[in-house]
Order: C-alpha cells, then sequence, then structure tokens
C-alpha cells in the first residue's frame, strides 16, 4: 500500500471514530451542550482539556520554533508559558468558576460585575481572543491535508469541518468532550512513537526526556555536540541562546502563563466537572496529559536538529552532495518546507549561520516534526499517524474555541441580554444555531485568511492576558473591585495590547500600516509585541484600581456571591 | 472550645487557602521565572547528566515542579476541606 493509501486509511479510521463518538453523544439539554452536564470524570476532563489545549501550533510547530526559530533555549518561554498557567488556573481561577456553577465566563464577569455592559465587553474580548486563535486551527487542518493527503487546501479545509460542524453542532460540550478525548489518544500517540524511535537511534535511550540529556554514539553529550556543531556553524549555542533579553524572556513566558489562565475555551472545560475538588484535580491531570508533549517537544527539537545537520554534513568539511540527498528530502523540497540552492556550484550542501553562503536555504519550522518518522526511516503507518495527530490537534482546539465562541453568543448575548425570555428548547435551538454560524465563519476565514493568521496565536494569549484574566482574578479576590473599574480595565488591556500589536505589525497586520515599524529598537524596554500581555495586564490593573477608587462599592448580593464562590460548599457541621 | 461559627470558619478556610497559594505561587515563580530565566546563567554553571542545570529547569525542571504543585494544592485544599466541614455533596 502507498503512503497517500495508508494515510488515507488512518485518517478515516479517526475521522470515523470522531462522527461514531458524535452520534453517541448528541445533548439533549442545554446543560449538555454547555457544560456536559457536569458529569465529566476529572480524568477524563483533563484528557479533553489537553486535546482542547494542544493545537495545530503545538503539535505541529512547537518543536520547530524551539529547535530552529528561537534557537534552543530561546523556546523555552513556550514551555514554561503554555504549562504555567495551569498552576494560576488551578490555584486562582478553575476551582472558584466552578463553583459560581453557570454556563460561561462572560456570564460569571457579567453577575459579578453586576452589569449587563461588563458581560458585552466580556463577550467581545472572548470573541476577539478566540477568533485570533480558531484561524489558526483551520489554516491548520487545511495545510495538513494538503501535505499528507495530496488534496487542495480548499477540499482539506471542507472536510474538517463538515466533521467539527457534525459533532459541534450535534453534541455541543458533550460531543466535544468525548470526541477530544480520542483526539488526545490519537495526537499523543503519533508524536510520541517518532520522538521515540529518534531518541533510540540517537542515544540508545528509548525515553526522549532522558534522551536529551544522555550521550551519543561517539560518548559526547548530546546537548554538548549540539552546542559545538552550532557554533561551528556560526550559530549560537543551542543551550544558551536567548530570545531577546532576559526581561524580554521573563516577560513572554508571564504573557503566556496569565493568557493560559484567561483563554475562555480552557476555563469552561473546568465547568463540566462535579464538583470544585475535582476541577482543581482535573487540572493536574491536564497538565499530566500536556506535559506529555511539551516534555517531548524539547527533545524532538534538539535531536532532530542535530539529525539534519549530520545529514547535511556526516563528517567535519564533507558535506552532503545534492544528487545523493535522501528520498525524504526530496519529497519534502516538492512542499516548499526544505529548499537548496547550491550556490558555490560544487554540487555539495553547505549550511550554515551566514545567509551569504548557507544553501539550505528553506528550513521551515514544521519539519522537525513532519519529516522525524521519515528522517528516521519508520514505516508508513507511522508517518499516517502524525497526519492523523496533527488533524485531531487542530479539530479539536478548534471545536472547543467554537463552543466557547457559540455559547457566548446564545447564552450571554441572546437568553441573558436580549431575549431573556426564550426558552429552554429555544436556547438549544439558539445555541445549535449559535455554533453552526460559528463553523461556517471560521471556515470563512479559514478559506480567506486575514493576513495575520500565520502566528498570531501567541497573539490570543497575549490579548486574553491583558482583558479576561484581570476581571476574573479581582472578581473572585476582591469585593471592592466595581463594575465601572472592571469594563474600564478590560478595554484599556485589551486596546493597548492590540495597540502595541498593530503599531509594530500594522493595524490589522496589513503590511505598511506600522507607524513605528517592526524593529527592536523601537520595542517598548525591549519587548517583542507577543509578550506584551503582561504590560496590558498591568494596565487593566492599574485603571481598574484607579477607576474603582471613585466608584461606589458593590452591592450587597455581589458581596454575598463573591463570599459564596469562595468556599467550595456551606459548612455541614452544625 | 465554642464551635466556631460558619462565618468563622470560612474565615478559616479563606486564611489557609490563600497561605497555600502564598507558598506554592512562591514555589512556581522560582523554578519557572526564577530558575529557567532569571538565574540560569549561573545555574548553567552546574551540570547534572548531558545537561546544564539551568537549560534543564526552562526546558524540563519547571513543567515537572508545576504539576506536582498543583497536585500538592488539590490534596492540601481537599484535606482542609474535610477538616473545616466544607466538603461538596456530589450532585
Amino acid at each position: 500500500m502507498s503512503l497517500t493509501e495508508t494515510t488515507y486509511w488512518v485518517v478515516g479510521a479517526s475521522f470515523a471514530l470522531y462522527i461514531w463518538i458524535a452520534i453517541r453523544s448528541r445533548a439533549g439539554t442545554t446543560r449538555e451542550f454547555y457544560v456536559a452536564g457536569k458529569g465529566i470524570h476529572p480524568v477524563a476532563n483533563g484528557m479533553a482539556t489537553a486535546a482542547d489545549w494542544m493545537s495545530a501550533a503545538s503539535f505541529i510547530s512547537m518543536a520547530g520554533l524551539i529547535g530552529l526559530s528561537y534557537n534552543g533555549y530561546g523556546g523555552s518561554v513556550f514551555l514554561m508559558g503554555w504549562t504555567g498557567g495551569y498552576v494560576i488556573l488551578a490555584m486562582l481561577i478553575a476551582p472558584y468558576l466552578r463553583k459560581y456553577g453557570k454556563f460561561t465566563v462572560p456570564e460569571f464577569i457579567g453577575d459579578r460585575y453586576y452589569s449587563d455592559t461588563a458581560r458585552v465587553v466580556a463577550v467581545i474580548c472572548l470573541i476577539i481572543c478566540s477568533v485570533t486563535y480558531v484561524i489558526g486551527q483551520m489554516k491548520g487542518i487545511g495545510v495538513a491535508f494538503s501535505r499528507f493527503l495530496e488534496t487542495d487546501y480548499e477540499t482539506g479545509l471542507l472536510s474538517g469541518m463538515v466533521i467539527v460542524f457534525f459533532y459541534a453542532v450535534l453534541g455541543g460540550m458533550k460531543g466535544i468532550t468525548y470526541t477530544q478525548i480520542a483526539q488526545f489518544c490519537v495526537l499523543i500517540f503519533a508524536y510520541t512513537v517518532p520522538a521515540i524511535f529518534i531518541s533510540l537511534q540517537l542515544t540508545g535511550q528509548p525515553i526522549p526526556q532522558l534522551g536529551l540529556g544522555s550521550t551519543l554514539a561517539d560518548g559526547t553529550y548530546l546537548l554538548e555536540k549540539l552546542d559545538q556543531t552550532l557554533l561551528d556553524l556560526g550559530f549560537q549555542e543551542y543551550t544558551t541562546s536567548l530570545r531577546g533579553s532576559t526581561l524580554n524572556m521573563a516577560a513572554f513566558t508571564a504573557s503566556l502563563m496569565i493568557g493560559t489562565a484567561g483563554l475562555p475555551h480552557v476555563i469552561i472545560r473546568f465547568f463540566t466537572v462535579p464538583t470544585v475538588r475535582a476541577a482543581r484535580t482535573s487540572a493536574g491531570w491536564a497538565l499530566v496529559f500536556i506535559a506529555i508533549l511539551y516534555t517531548t517537544a524539547p527533545a524532538v527539537a534538539a535531536m532532530a536538529r542535530l539529525n539534519i545537520i549530520q545529514t547535511l554534513e556526516p563528517q567535519p568539511g564533507q558535506y552532503l552532495a545534492v544528487e545523493e540527498r535522501p528520498e525524504w528530502f526530496k519529497n519534502w523540497e516538492q512542499t516548499g518546507l526544505l529548499g537548496i540552492d547550491d550556490k558555490n556550484q560544487d554540487g555539495r550542501i553547505q549550511y550554515s549561520a551566514d545567509p551569504q553562503t548557507n544553501e539550505l536555504v528553506t528550513l521551515d519550522n514544521d519539519i522537525l516534526v513532519l519529516a522525524n518518522p521519515e528522517i528516521a526511516n519508520l514505516p508508513n503507518w507511522v508517518i499516517a499517524l502524525v497526519a492523523a495527530g496533527g488533524l485531531a490537534a487542530a479539530l479539536s482546539t478548534a471545536a472547543g474555541l467554537l463552543l466557547a465562541i457559540s455559547s457566548a453568543i446564545s447564552h450571554d448575548l441572546l437568553k441573558r441580554t436580549l431575549l431573556p425570555d426564550i426558552t429552554e428548547r429555544q436556547e438549544l435551538m439558539a445555541s445549535r444555531l449559535a455554533m453552526a454560524a460559528a463553523v461556517l465563519g471560521a471556515g470563512y476565514l479559514g478559506l480567506n485568511p486575514p493576513g495575520f493568521a500565520a502566528g498570531t496565536v501567541a497573539l490570543a494569549f497575549g490579548l486574553a492576558a491583558a482583558s479576561l484574566f484581570p476581571a476574573l482574578l479581582l472578581g473572585i479576590f476582591s469585593k471592592r473591585v466595581t463594575r465601572e473599574g472592571a469594563v474600564a480595565g478590560m478595554l484599556a488591556g485589551i486596546s493597548v495590547t492590540l495597540a502595541y500589536v498593530f503599531q509594530h505589525k500594522g493595524v490589522m497586520f496589513i503590511p505598511g500600516t506600522s507607524f513605528l515599524g517592526d524593529l527592536p529598537a523601537n520595542w517598548f524596554i525591549g519587548i517583542e509585541p507577543n509578550a506584551f500581555g503582561v504590560v496590558g495586564a498591568a494596565v487593566n490593573f492599574a485603571v481598574t484600581f484607579t477607576v474603582t477608587r471613585c466608584t461606589a462599592a458593590p452591592p450587597e448580593e455581589v458581596q454575598r456571591l463573591i463570599e459564596d464562590i469562595r468556599v467550595p460548599a456551606a459548612s455541614s457541621r452544625d | 472550645m465554642a464551635k466556631p461559627s460558619e462565618s468563622e470558619v470560612r474565615e478559616i478556610y479563606w486564611r489557609e487557602n490563600r497561605r497555600w497559594m502564598l507558598i506554592l505561587g512562591a514555589i512556581w515563580f522560582v523554578v519557572s521565572l526564577g530558575c529557567g530565566v532569571l538565574w540560569v546563567e549561573p545555574l548553567n554553571t552546574i551540570q547534572i547528566g548531558g545537561f546544564k542545570l539551568g537549560f534543564w529547569f526552562a526546558q524540563q525542571g519547571a513543567i515537572y515542579t508545576f504539576i506536582i504543585l498543583i497536585f500538592i494544592y488539590a490534596r492540601v485544599m481537599a484535606r482542609l476541606e474535610r477538616r473545616l466541614g466544607l466538603e461538596e455533596r456530589e450532585a
């Protein structure tokens, strides 16, 4: 069987599984549609959260970001930032919002800040963050299809949409939860199998996390070898090269952390477990499942990078002849992810840090994960599995985001603000329609991606960090913060962050409209736009406090609501 | 000793909760932004196996610590709730 046929079978089987789950788990009530009836076991929810969380970017691009773009140590911002947020989530956010016990994030903000304005502002912030994020997922689906199944981008994207449409519209959160569990199993298996093989081949150690610290066949440590090799090629040392400055790395890490704790599609996953206690353990399980991939990724990054260099230069000074390059190399050249240009016409490929002489002119980040199984000579079914895994990662995150968007529309805008008199049945119908519209809208944006779609997932974190996170945190931990304070804070935080990104990257990312230029010299104290969320959050806090001081304290019943969400239950000891 | 009132129980619970958040939050900060970013250079002079210690914290150690922190927090809070009689009855 050819590789393409095998891939069709494996991907087809995984899709059949998702559809089967969708049919088995239709939602009959709004409670099932929004929060899966609050009956999900904490370990199962942990697994679903992990799939919800790990996007196409985590699966396909992160190892390459670490290993290539960020040259090793600098990529640690993603590893720490995208996991450290779960500690904040488990301690400061999830248990209290679970106790609050309703359906959506804007709903909490609206009730806590006793204001429909706050609710609507929260809906707007949620939609801005989630739409930015979902475009990346739709693109990921289209790209994964076109690379592995040799369809065109549009066909791939449409097939993905049909699948998501099916289980998200039918089953809401209930259908999404069970498919996410299945998708987690597919993606984690697809990620770890090639990693184990590459670790075995390079270091003889089957566990990649240990392999990263092990010795190679020649007795030198893998990381030492990589450091030395990169220095010889003119790059910086792998284990020490900073991303910008220490301050920029700290700000980037902190932005991703608090952004994680403020992203609605992650928070609502913790509404599906039965108790407050379960919400806390579930966050722990989610991080366990996420960490399987996140601790493997840096190993894949270092090993695949070394592997590629050694393919090109097996012995020092002895370069790979253009004619002798392996089959996988030629295959990936056709997709445009690899590209060579024999500048000095010696028939050999010289890879170096100097753009004048470097002959490996294209080396896409995604190649580290996508080509891994072929570089390691693994059988076709493993390659097919990577395709199914990438799709699972993109589909599961897209579905979670779409639910966050559609429930904000049908529940917060319609039921809680515009049409409070609609019945349960009408609201369920509205939620399905909102979901259908969200899928179509996301598909449209995936087909006509606005210029900023590439690499803006990090931006969604900055926006969540600057808008929703402070409002949620203060809503729980302060009884004094007022609606005026929160609304002003959210608006200030999201505007400052958007303005900073736009002024460096262009208004709506249209090239040429950036008024300060994308130059590190113009960055505010050396902080890059993607890392600006933490500054936006600080602005949000400052504005909230200032405005709160000038306005009257929240009413009595809001103070009682806060008292109430802080403890899991009334005292049972009478 | 008189039985604590409902509001006293809540107060004890909230005070204990904040204490644990502070302790675990401090560790969270130290292993990630501390060991992984701010003090990475001095830590990198220490070599354990094939890893420079600072690099290991940034790409492996911080993540393992995060998991442990969440489970410790979940555990101490569950115990506290049992002690104070604030457990939920599952619906």
